[in-house]
């Protein structure tokens, strides 16, 4: 029974609201006649991230920043996962990210440049993701490449990923070696700090088959602490489970993302 | 149940695939499989899931987890396998004993690395692939989703997912076992867990004398008494403990007097004040082998867990409303009904060769 509820779901489901692209397999109106049959195959993106706090660079270890209510903090870890990728191209097509599961980590400067393939060639002008991943990965059971538990982004005793995780330090923290640590976790209900993100290129960026574009995106951690909730480290140093304080600080990051530049070589 | 929040291609990648496994098992093999002197299950003989008759349908049916011979061997050696604790001590197995029927004779709490006492009694493992979510507490919403959490709890394995796949990479005969059964040698936590929960999701006690009867097999014939019993059960504790698992597998709180653990149960999840104390209702299945009884072990044997019923519940607001009165049966009822229990218990499932420690 379970079987045919999927298949119905499944079936009814197949219409989608976006117009999914497809790789062009049209030679028609390729102007270079004899020339490069596959000039209008598919691409590449380079989606690159640099995380900052406010206008500083982020350097992990005794670097002090500053929290919008006042208290000082360095940051020890940074980690979130970037998921659903989509690209929209200049005509409304949207491609989606296959499998699209990354994490991006302070410490690793090789997961902050992801590479997108098979992207169909177009002129993309907005990029949209989802901080954390979506609920079917929470239910789904063991995974593998970067849902691998084994990343340190993951509850076993209430299953569930970390969607996001800062650990630091402040001054101002009550606990024990003036620990900050907030892993933002919770896929369920109201309190799910699941959230997408919409960012507008600043220019287009031009994918071809045979020139890859680089999209940078600034995360500024320092808006994961205000302003929409002040976050006063005095009181609230730590979050560690789910609920009403991991979805104000996840509403508080949902803004953190911002384009820095669209390269097209 | 996976919730559906989005259709996307992996979604549809996995109904594919589950439809193609659903092959396996409608036309698996009727016939028992040859068992060598070790237990070890012949590469003649296929690893087959099959749902007992009358049965409801299994929540886990090893979708994106193909059940295989070499997959459950690898999942039985790891389960036995104290390498997965740091100090290569304890196993899933020293706490989940075969002849147990999986759960730990004789211990309320269990003991882990470093003699480390744990909090809540080691529950028994059988029809696992019915329960739609784990742990007294259902923290753990998927099969393959348990393991990780004994692995890493510092007062039972406290091991960390790269010091298992360490010693195990260092292992030649396992490099061979993971390729047999995956494919090429890469082992990786979710192989690891998928494997053993191949081992886990085979555990399926369903030959009671209980089972018999209902199947009106030889063996199965039952005594008044055991019939009088039956009745005393249906009308008293079949609303939570219900046929043929023995458990809805919901969460209640059935009046047990707090102890100084003052353990919150699933609220410790959910944080909702509703499931304070709450703990998931058991299977009444095989409770010969797996005593001491409730989450914390606290009752030795069944006369407790009567008593407790008839005269020890304690009042509280999230007390669930079948027990709001007591349970009170006459001592003919309750010496009919232990007799009945008894028809529960299935020895060739602790008995069964696949399922011991590999020699």
């Amino acid at each position: 029974m379970l079987l045919a509820a999927a298949i119905l779901v499944l079936l009814s489901a197949c219409h989608k609201k976006d117009d999914p692209v497809t790789p062009s397999n049209n030679n028609n109106n390729n102007n270079n006649n004899g020339n490069d049959s596959t000039s209008d195959g598919p691409g590449t993106v380079n989606l690159s991230f640099v995380n900052k706090v406010g206008n500083q660079q982020m350097i992990l270890g005794t670097t002090a920043y500053v929290n919008a209510h006042g208290d000082s903090f360095s940051i020890n870890h940074y980690k979130y996962y970037i998921s659903n990728i989509k690209l929209t191209t200049d005509s409304g097509k949207v491609f989606t990210e296959p499998n699209s599961y990354h994490l991006i980590s302070e410490e690793s400067d090789s997961t902050k440049s992801l590479l997108i393939v098979n992207v169909p060639k177009g002129n993309y002008t907005s990029v949209s993701f989802m901080i954390g991943v979506d609920s079917m990965a929470n239910v789904s059971g063991a995974q593998s490449g970067y849902l691998d538990p084994i990343y340190g982004m993951y509850w076993g005793w209430s299953t569930g990923y970390i969607m996001a995780k800062l650990e630091g330090r402040s001054p101002q923290s009550p606990v024990a070696n003036n620990v900050l640590s907030f892993h933002i976790a919770g896929y369920k209900g109201p309190n799910s700090v699941q959230r997408t993100v919409t960012l507008p290129l600043s220019d287009l960026a031009k994918v071809t088959s045979s020139k890859t574009p680089v999209i940078t995106l600034i995360s500024d951690a320092a808006k994961w602490f205000g302003p929409q909730t002040i976050i006063d480290f005095g009181f609230s140093p730590m979050v560690m489970e789910e609920g009403a304080a991991a979805s104000a600080i996840a509403d508080n990051y949902a803004s953190m993302f911002s384009v820095q530049s669209v390269h097209n070589p | 149940m996976h919730i559906f929040t989005s259709i996307n291609r992996k979604t549809v990648r996995n109904i594919s695939l589950l439809l193609a496994a659903g092959g396996l098992f409608t036309a698996g093999c009727k016939k028992d499989p040859q068992i060598t002197d070790n237990g070890k299950v012949t590469d003649e003989t296929p690893v087959v899931f099959q749902i007992p008759q009358g049965w409801p349908t299994p929540f886990y049916q090893f979708d994106n987890n193909k059940l295989s011979n070499a997959g459950f061997e690898l999942g039985r050696k790891l389960f036995f396998d104290p390498r997965l604790s740091r100090d290569n001590s304890i196993s899933c197995g020293s706490c989940h004993q075969p002849f147990a029927a999986f759960a730990q004779l004789d211990h309320p709490v269990s003991h882990g690395v470093n003699n480390l006492l744990g909090t809540r009694n080691s529950p028994a493992l059988f029809n696992l692939n019915w329960h739609t979510s784990f742990f007294w507490d259902g923290g753990v919403n998927h099969i393959e989703a348990q393991p990780i959490n004994p692995i890493q709890n510092p007062v039972e394995m406290d091991e960390t997912l790269t010091g298992i796949i360490a010693k195990l990479n260092a292992d030649a005969n396992y490099r061979t076992q993971f390729k047999n059964t995956f494919g090429d040698e890469t082992i990786n936590s979710q192989r690891i867990f998928k494997a053993i929960c191949q081992f886990m999701g085979m555990l399926v006690s369903d030959n009671s004398k209980y089972d018999r009867y209902l199947r009106g097999e030889a063996g199965g014939a039952m005594t008044t008494q055991e019939l009088s019993g039956l009745q005393v059960f249906r009308t008293n504790c079949a609303s939570c403990h219900k046929e043929p698992l023995f458990s809805d597998f919901s969460y209640r709180n059935n009046g047990l007097p707090k102890t100084n653990v003052n353990d919150s149960g699933r609220a410790h999840v959910t944080h909702d004040v509703a499931d304070l104390y709450k703990f998931k209702v058991p299977s009444l299945r095989n409770l010969k082998y797996t005593s001491p009884y409730m989450h914390d072990g606290r009752f030795d044997v069944l006369d407790s867990v009567l008593a407790h019923y008839d005269h020890g519940i304690q009042q509280s607001p999230t007390l669930d409303p079948a027990v709001q009165n007591g349970i009170h049966l006459s001592a003919q009822e309750r010496a009919d009904l232990l007799t009945f229990l008894n028809t529960l218990n299935d020895e060739t499932f602790v008995k069964d060769p696949r399922f011991q420690e590999p020699k």
